[in-house]
């Protein structure tokens, strides 16, 4: 019995979803007995780094270049779940993992939970496992049927730690079937960190008025490194890039640190930034819900209060 | 073309979420349902307007019992020519997924749509257990595509960015914000939709992998602190000194 993880490696490297991937593999395999098995598909740096988070050997499927494919992913999956024996696999709740689960699913006949934030456990005849619903405004205990699942683990749920030394790297043997998509093109933003993935994030609303006042926020995410968001009509009415949108209808995300300025903290704006660790709200209105969900709050002119903010922070960095 | 697009019903964003049966089971009273906005603002609207450019069906369909058809209707009125409901309560992704498998199993859909996912219980996982089933391609995400009736290329949403991807022949898809401009059915298509065939079929599959064992609601915030707009250095020392996030 083991415990599959795919780690993804995007330009053959991993980033922090890897390490959390694995160190949680390695958890569930703590829970369910077995040991944890790291995948990686396709070029990739250092694979056996990933002995440090828990893996107990990665195999990699190094000969594969055809850029992410559900199928072929699901594909060879399958075969090497089949071949360690896995019980459980575990992927990233990431545009990667979400689009095998199912498949991998559905291949395994294996119960499907998604963006699970917590341990499974094996009891009463199933596994149990927690994950977020109606948005982040509830959590649901799901039970799975039988003794094998896929997991889709939410990023910055669990911290990663540090419980073994670099791991044997084995080749991967499998049969790759051919490709059912054609990558033409991959275009992200180099050098910022995305949306889901982010610790710190500064998002702005209707109150900035227009896209021209958005150097403030700009400013001040630099300050701090965070990745910049905005509510629903902002990115409507093309203010600013869809892909910043956050939301029931945009992105959900979990940053430690989330910062508002001028949104109103709407329920369905609520929805997608709720679980962050600790929320900070810039509104001119003392009514404007949003304060109802903070931590801490600054009832002022956002004009004023960003630039000082940003100044702050400044400070104490050279401090 | 022939378009299949499986809609789903989801609570409306603003209802209050609360549990019932020893916090086991959506408390569904007083509760409005919608159909999920992935689905209808841009899967369906997308699949229309393939239609309209080369002709074709659009069929809908729903796994469910019969308190859904309002809302199968609604996606009639916006424009689909038929719908399906599989008759059955719709207990989890796998096995949604499994009855819309077996439906269009030999029909020869071109495309068959989904949400990226459903607003409540935020899967995201029916569209690749139905490709699965068929052998199909499936392409996640999609917030851009062009198709010529026989191939399609799809910018598809990936973290910090798009990827642009190749497709031909049938597959299945999953639509994000930006792949259509959402449609309010007008009086014409409301008097229409009534008389559109709404056909419902057993279902095929009702044994389901997953299910909920209990709920809880988030714990409460312990009450916001208000920081004098003066001291942002106050703030600065909190977020370092107590909330520790920076
Ligand atoms: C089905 C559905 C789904 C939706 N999904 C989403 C979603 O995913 N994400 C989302 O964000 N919204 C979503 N919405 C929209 C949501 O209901 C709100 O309309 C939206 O979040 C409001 O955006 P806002 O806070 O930027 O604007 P507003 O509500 O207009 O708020 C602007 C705020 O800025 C403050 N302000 C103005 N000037 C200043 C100033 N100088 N200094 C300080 N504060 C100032 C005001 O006091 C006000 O509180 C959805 C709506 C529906 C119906």
């Amino acid at each position: 019995m083991s415990v599959l993880v795919l780690a993804e490696s995007p330009k053959g490297k991993f980033k922090k979803a890897a390490y959390e991937a694995v160190h949680y593999g390695h958890k569930a395999a703590q829970s369910l007995g077995g040991e944890c098995v790291a995948l990686v598909i396709g070029a990739c740096d250092d694979p056996g780094a990933l002995g440090t988070y828990g893996a107990s050997k990665v195999i990699h499927v190094a000969d594969y270049a055809g850029g992410i494919d559900a199928l072929v992913y699901a594909s060879i999956i399958g075969q090497v779940a089949g071949q360690v024996g896995a019980k459980a696999v575990v992927v990233n709740h990431s545009s990667t993992g979400k689009s095998i689960a199912g498949r991998v699913g559905v291949k395994m006949d294996a119960g499907v939970v998604s963006q699970v934030n917590s341990v499974p456990v094996a009891e009463d005849g199933g596994i149990t496992v927690t994950k977020p619903v109606f948005s982040g405004k509830a959590f649901a205990k799901c039970k799975i049927a039988g003794d094998k699942c896929v997991l889709s683990l939410m990023g910055n749920a669990l911290p990663i730690e540090e419980v073994g030394s670099p791991c044997a790297v084995e080749a991967g043997s499998v049969d790759i079937p051919a490709n059912s998509v054609t990558v033409k093109e991959t275009k992200t933003v180099d050098g910022e960190v995305p949306l889901p993935e982010a610790e710190l994030v500064v998002s702005a609303g209707r109150g900035m008025k227009g896209p021209e006042n958005w150097g403030i926020i700009d400013e001040l995410a630099k300050t701090i490194g965070a990745t910049t968001a905005c509510s629903r009509p902002v990115a409507d009415t093309g203010w600013r890039p869809h892909h910043e949108h956050v939301g029931q209808t945009g992105v959900a995300i979990r940053p430690n640190l989330y910062i508002a300025a001028g949104i109103s903290g709407a329920i369905q704006h609520l929805a997608g930034v709720n679980s962050s660790k600790c929320i900070v709200v810039i509104n001119k209105d003392p009514e404007a819900p949003f304060f109802k969900a903070a931590d801490y709050g600054v009832c002022a002119d956002l004009f004023d209060v960003v630039p000082r903010l940003t100044e702050a922070f400044k400070k104490m960095k050279d401090a | 073309m022939k378009l299949l697009v499986c809609i789903t019903k989801t609570p409306e964003t603003t209802a209050k979420i609360a549990f019932t049966d020893g916090d086991s089971k959506f408390d569904e009273s007083g509760v409005q349902f919608i159909m999920n906005p992935y689905d209808e603002w841009y899967a369906l609207v997308r699949a229309l307007e393939l239609k309209e450019q080369h002709g074709g069906t659009v069929t809908a369909i729903n796994v469910g019992p019969a308190a859904n058809d309002v809302i199968i209707r609604k996606a009639l009125a916006i424009g689909a020519d038929d719908a399906v409901r599989i008759d059955t309560e719709a207990l989890s992704s796998s096995q949604v997924a499994a009855n819309i498998a077996a439906h269009a199993k030999d029909k020869g859909y071109d495309v068959i749509f989904t949400g990226k996912e459903s607003i409540d219980y935020n899967g995201s996982e029916v569209g690749g257990m139905v490709a699965e089933h068929l052998g199909l391609p499936y392409v996640s995400y999609a917030s851009h595509m062009d198709h010529d009736g026989s191939k399609a290329t799809v910018s598809r949403d990936i973290e910090g960015g798009v990827e642009v991807v190749d497709v031909a022949g049938s597959f299945v898809l999953s639509a994000s914000k930006g792949l259509a401009e959402q449609r309010i059915p007008n009086m014409r298509g409301i008097m229409m939709a009534k008389r559109k065939p709404l056909n419902v079929e057993a279902a095929a599959v009702s044994d389901s992998k997953v299910s909920v064992v209990s709920y809880t609601l988030p714990a409460a915030k312990g009450g916001v602190k208000m920081i004098d707009p003066e001291n942002m250095d106050e703030l600065v020392r909190l977020l370092h000194e107590e909330a520790k996030v920076i």
